[in-house]
């Protein structure tokens, strides 16, 4: 063990933490902005809002996408809504509950300080994206319109039908292109990272694959931005869109920076359940449909009457039974567990079994079919293209599916990784979820992080230490780029016979079953045998098809399965490693005799950050201690 | 079921192409139409060929990676409908299908069913957007919004980006995909400001790359995905008259976004504007 991670918190209350921060912060004269350049990897809303703001600022941004527009980026999926500490509501709302909230659904894994900094600027994102002119839904009266989400009791997420992650995307990328036109930021589609480039000790560039010639190309900079989501499909069935991959931060983390608790991941519980074994993705249901559906499964084991012949006595009511104070509203890490507990009683519906109701009837009873179509129409429209079945007149079948990475790349107050130079924002970082995230935070971090926290902290950085010139002739570019070259060229050499999806899809399972929503002691033991394995069986038996030097899909999956099957191994071992059950991390030898989650708070009251040793030796852990001040610790109860 | 799929392969931008046609066996109904083309590509790379290179990305109808003609149709013809949603319930045995990319001048086909889009990102960089530097924003219910209003902006806003509207126009055009962003922030308070500017420069920056004009088929509005209706072209229009009477002043001119189309960057290797 060696010595503490520490995560550089401004002294002082918690309130003034943030404020006391940006004036002790160092500026940049606006005329010497523009001889300083920042290379930003991503063009979601982390990557596109730290783009177009240091482009306004005056930098010189080049932004990164693999996408062919940054428009692509899979923020664009998400669909129910944005959190902010308006209290538009007058419900009791305040930055405070916002904080607190945070905190406890987190399951106190999380860093105070950086929750309560986005709590407060969390009124600002609202104020920019209504100005940027993101269409959010609006009363009769024209103010803005909120709903509730899991895991709280006030009213505060702004929402923009069922598409918000669509619509704050397209406000970050409008001001993005806004930056483009001027000549403050250059965009790179299509481009890949496959290495970041390290020179004395800072991060001063990127080496990346242009996807359509193929050609591997360097870049240098002042300082490099991460913002590359997160890695739920190292679970292969995942609600993330298909490319989205952990490689930025993998190579990231090769080259040294920390990868901080790699075994919270969040599942969704409220997923379209898998039907047929060529699936791709999963299709996720918004958690705001738990604002109005009721959840539940028939009383009796392998009752497989059609739902609406199950009359109201022979239902159970599953999370409205055993949570009666938050009911159908429970966090998500509550709900998918509770979800799988009835199905693995064998209650569960549908033809596999893996599924509950989550049923409308007394919604559109209550309200009106008009009023719940207002609300949730397009995604009784997914529902319906995707199964055939109207769920007006049916209940969804629905179950849980990998959603979310709360772990990432480790970061200080200030968003760096252990690398200097080298800032991580977004899901693609560790820092504002703990063991679970809330519904609609996601959008809040990623847009807090590229709006209001990179702009100040990328110029300190700058101001703070002295960068020498460099450019890519640089040995150590060439050096990455060697490496990059020659490993695209072992994986067109190996010319065996699996296909890429036939290796991720082993994966996948192996890793839904043995470390999925629930772990045990023996469970991780066997997913560290076969995950060794899988990655021998790819190096051995790959095939792909075509060249390096041409538009290759086939090349460009093999090249994140690799990162996939490396950072798996690394997740085993973390949950393996914390031998308690906070949020989305569940041990089964760490739980009540009612079934509920025990944390150890004595013992795990830390950020797990995982130090890369080599291929060949065991990672090193290092532990940031987390302190709580303003919110104690408690069992979570929503009971 | 089986189904008989001629797909168009073409190796890169500028070569020639030519229709491959394929069986695949074993499409359930449950299967979505690019979970059709995986198990195709599967078993291309099992007999050493070249899988059939598409984009996708979201496989929700989201993101707009996706796209191609089915039989002529882009999308496939199912209404609201993106090719990663169309079920393959819709489709029977022995189906015979012809899959081609977007036909369209300005979108040039990068690999087979792959064209390449950006001529619409030059258009948005051209004024889609209302300037607003972080951080200057005012209280969010400072502003007031008419619902309607809000939700005319949200109809507009919808559009993803696909294409389709562009592939499906006899001449090509992107007056939807145009139309639409300038419905968007040209109907909400805050667009007011850059109202007639941001109308001039999109419609020059859409001038500049190779699209067609509008001639009222509506063709677009019958395969947008997102339901994007062409009365949308008829306010752009009305936005344009406006713009070009109001101006107190002489149009600046479009800002210099509309970089030369990706193919002829390709060809000439430079990014002079005019040839």
């Amino acid at each position: 063990m060696s010595a503490m991670l520490d995560g550089g918190i401004p002294s002082g209350p918690i309130e003034q933490k943030w404020g006391r921060c940006r004036f002790e912060m160092m500026l940049v004269n606006p005329s010497n902005r523009r001889k300083h350049s920042i290379i930003v990897v991503g063009a979601g809303l982390a990557g596109a809002a730290a783009s177009a703001s240091l482009g306004q600022q005056g930098y010189h941004v080049r932004c990164f996408s693999f996408h062919d527009s940054p428009r692509r980026a899979h923020s664009i999926a998400a669909q129910g809504g944005i959190n902010a500490a308006k209290n538009y509501r007058n419900d009791g709302d305040s930055t405070f509950r916002l904080f607190y909230d945070t905190i406890k659904g987190g399951d106190y894994r999380s860093r105070e300080a950086n929750v309560y900094r986005l709590a407060e600027v969390s009124v600002n994102i609202i104020d920019q994206c209504v100005a940027q002119g993101v269409p959010f839904a609006r009363e009769y009266g024209g103010l803005l319109d909120t709903r509730s989400f899991g895991g709280v009791q006030v009213s505060r997420t702004f929402y923009a039908r069922g598409q918000t992650g669509q619509q704050l995307l397209l406000g970050a990328y409008q001001a993005l292109e806004e930056q483009v036109g001027t000549g403050t930021v250059t965009m790179h589609t299509r481009s890949e990272l496959l290495d970041i480039v390290i020179v004395d000790g800072k991060a001063r560039g990127i080496v990346t694959r242009d996807l359509v010639s193929g050609r591997v190309s360097s870049h240098a900079a002042d300082v490099v931005v991460l913002a590359t989501g997160g890695y739920s499909n190292v679970f292969y069935l995942s609600t993330n869109a298909k490319a989205s991959n952990c490689t930025a931060i993998w190579r990231a983390h090769r080259r040294g920076a920390f990868f901080a608790n790699p075994c919270f991941t969040q599942i969704h519980p409220t997923c379209i359940p898998l039907s047929s074994e060529h699936q791709s993705k999963l299709t996720l249901m918004s958690e705001s449909l738990r604002n109005d559906g009721r959840v539940w499964v028939p009383l009796k084991r392998g009752d497989k009457r059609p739902p609406n012949d199950i009359p109201e006595s022979e239902r159970d009511y599953f999370l409205e039974r055993r949570y009666p104070s938050f009911g159908n509203l429970v966090p998500r890490d509550v709900a998918s567990r509770a979800t799988k507990e009835v199905c693995d009683e064998g209650r569960g519906v549908g033809p596999s079994g893996l599924g509950v109701y989550l049923d409308f009837a007394a919604a559109i009873a209550r309200m009106s079919r008009e009023q719940v179509d207002e609300k949730y129409g397009n995604l009784f429209d997914i529902y319906e293209k995707i199964t055939g079945e109207d769920a007006h007149a049916v209940p969804m079948r629905i179950y849980p599916a990998p959603h979310y990475t709360m772990g990432g790349l480790w970061v200080d107050y200030h968003l760096m990784s252990t690398i200097p130079g080298l800032f991580v924002a977004g899901e693609a970082n560790f820092s504002d979820h703990g063991a679970n995230r809330l519904g609609a935070s996601a959008l809040m971090q990623g847009l807090a992080d590229g709006y209001f926290i990179l702009p100040y902290t990328i110029p300190d950085y700058i101001a703070s230490n002295h960068l020498a010139a460099i450019d890519t002739s640089h040995p150590a570019f060439a050096a990455a780029e060697a490496d990059v070259a020659e490993r695209v060229r072992r994986l067109v050499g190996i010319r065996g016979k699996r296909s890429p999806d036939s290796i991720h899809r082993e994966l996948g399972k192996t890793m839904w079953d043995l470390c999925g929503m629930s772990r045990s002691d023996q469970s991780l033991r066997r997913a560290l045998a076969k995950v060794p394995e899988l990655r021998e069986e790819f190096w051995n038996d790959l095939r792909i098809v075509g060249s390096g030097e041409e538009l290759n899909q086939t090349l460009e999956k093999a090249g994140r399965i690799a990162d996939f099957l490396e950072l798996a191994e690394l997740m085993c071992i973390d949950a393996l490693d914390r031998t308690e059950s906070c949020g989305g991390h569940f041990r089964v030898e760490s739980q009540t005799s009612e079934g509920d989650a025990v944390r150890d708070d004595e013992h795990f009251s830390f950020v797990s950050a995982w130090e890369w040793k080599g291929q060949n030796a065991p990672p090193e852990l290092h532990k940031e201690p987390l302190a709580f001040e303003y919110v104690h610790f408690a069992p979570r109860s929503y009971k | 079921m089986k189904l008989t799929l001629k797909v168009w392969r073409q190796q890169e931008a500028g070569a020639s192409g030519r229709f491959a046609t394929y069986d695949v066996d074993g499409v359930t109904p449950d299967m979505s139409f690019l979970e059709t083309l995986d198990l195709l590509n599967e078993n291309l790379l099992a007999r050493g060929e070249a899988p059939v290179a598409f984009e996708s990305d979201c496989r929700e109808g989201i993101c707009g990676s996706c796209g191609f003609l089915i039989n002529g149709v882009a999308h496939g013809g199912r209404p609201g409908t993106t090719v990663c949603q169309l079920s393959m319930r819709f489709f029977e045995d022995g189906d015979v299908l012809t899959l081609e990319p977007w036909r369209a001048r300005a979108f040039q086909v990068i690999r087979d069913l792959i064209v390449e889009r950006s001529a619409f990102d030059r258009i948005v960089q051209a004024g889609g957007f209302i300037s607003v530097p972080v951080g200057s924003a005012r209280d969010g219910n400072a502003i007031l919004v008419q619902k309607e209003s809000a939700d005319t902006a949200f109809d507009a806003a919808a559009c993803i980006g696909c294409g389709a509207c562009v592939a499906a126009c006899p001449n090509a055009s992107a007056m939807l995909f145009t139309a639409a962003k300038l419905m968007h922030l040209n109907t909400l308070p805050q667009g007011q400001p850059q109202h007639h500017l941001r109308t001039l420069d999109m419609i020059a920056a859409m001038q500049n790359e190779h699209f067609g004009s509008c001639t009222n088929h509506g063709e677009c509005e019958a395969v947008c995905p997102k339901g994007i209706p062409m009365e949308f072209i008829g306010s752009m229009n009305h936005d344009l008259i406006t713009a070009m009477f109001r101006r107190r002043r002489e149009r600046p001119p479009a800002p210099d976004v509309g970089k030369q189309p990706y193919h002829e960057i390709e060809e000439t290797g430079s990014r002079s504007r005019n040839k």
